[in-house]
């Protein structure tokens, strides 16, 4: 079994798999939200009170993450369910699980091998901004930040093996 | 003509989604049933008969391929056509659910013309 990072010396390499993170983040928001995401030209990081964690398993180990604010995580899921923002409450976490679940699959289908060798967890929801995120990653993840409706979201794949 | 639906997956999200893009299809929904997983589906079937299944693959408790697995047993179930949903890519789990009877593969995301594409054709005029 190829290891990650036999994969990305056979992939091209971590600058080829940037556009396609972006990529798959760009049409998970265009075909589940009916939105078009922006470069984020400014430095503006988003307040990290939701976080959706899916982990891959298999030729590629580690997690990939999204995560946003508050306000764009209720506007996500007021947009995914055609609902209006303010009756949105208790669906933001499923929501933004099934955001990441769906990145992370359409990212990995782009990668020859990767849509077979490389399963992925359920995903997980951390809320709230008091915490500290440790990884015992052997690489320096790879990380898009994006405008969605003008607020910031972070994408980072972080590579385990 | 007006079909009965039931959608699983473990996301509610999930299944709003494809609900709504069921109606934006322009399928006449008289009932949706929904279920979290495929044990909660079994249950659902046991006294509900249904026109189309929509089950994504990896849930707990229960995922769908076992729930396809399992579903000649159900009468309620007989004929009706099964259409995977799901964020898997891999080629093994489109294989496995055709195998045991599945009649459609949508992966996510998808749109709502893929959903029509997808399942009307497997409706067989009940569309």
């Amino acid at each position: 079994m190829k290891s990650a990072n036999e994969l990305l010396a056979g992939s091209g390499s971590r600058e080829t798999w940037t556009p396609l993170l972006e990529t798959a983040t760009r049409e998970v928001f265009e075909l589940m939200l009916g939105c078009q995401l922006a470069v984020n030209s400014t430095a503006e990081e988003p307040k990290p009170e939701v976080t959706a964690m899916v982990g891959l398993a298999g030729m590629l180990c580690g997690v990939l993450s999204v995560c946003c604010d508050d306000k764009a995580a209720a506007l996500m899921t007021s947009k995914m369910l055609g609902a209006e923002l303010g009756k949105v409450g208790a669906e933001v976490s499923d929501a933004l699980g099934e955001v990441c679940n769906m990145v992370a699959g359409n990212f990995k289908n782009k990668i020859a091998g990767l849509a077979e060798g490389c399963l992925l967890s359920p995903p997980t929801v951390v809320t709230g901004s008091d915490y500290n995120l440790y990884s015992l990653a052997e690489s320096p993840g790879l990380q898009i930040s994006l405008l969605f409706e003008h607020m910031p979201i972070v994408i980072t794949l972080q590579i385990h093996s | 003509m007006p079909i009965c639906a039931l959608i699983i997956d473990d996301s509610s999200v999930m299944r709003k989604i494809v609900e709504r893009s069921l109606r934006q299809a322009g399928l006449e929904l008289t009932r949706v049933f929904e279920a979290g997983n495929g044990a909660e589906a079994l249950v659902v079937l046991q006294t509900n008969p249904v026109d189309l299944i929509l089950c994504d693959i990896n849930m707990p408790v229960m995922d769908g391929l076992e729930f396809i697995k399992q579903l000649p047993g159900m009468a309620n179930a007989k004929g009706v056509p099964v259409v995977m949903i799901t964020t898997e890519g891999s080629e093994s789990h489109v294989v496995e659910a055709l195998s045991h009877g599945a009649r459609g593969y949508i992966r996510k995301p998808f749109t709502p013309e893929q959903v029509k594409e997808h399942v009307v054709p497997v409706l067989g005029g009940k569309s």
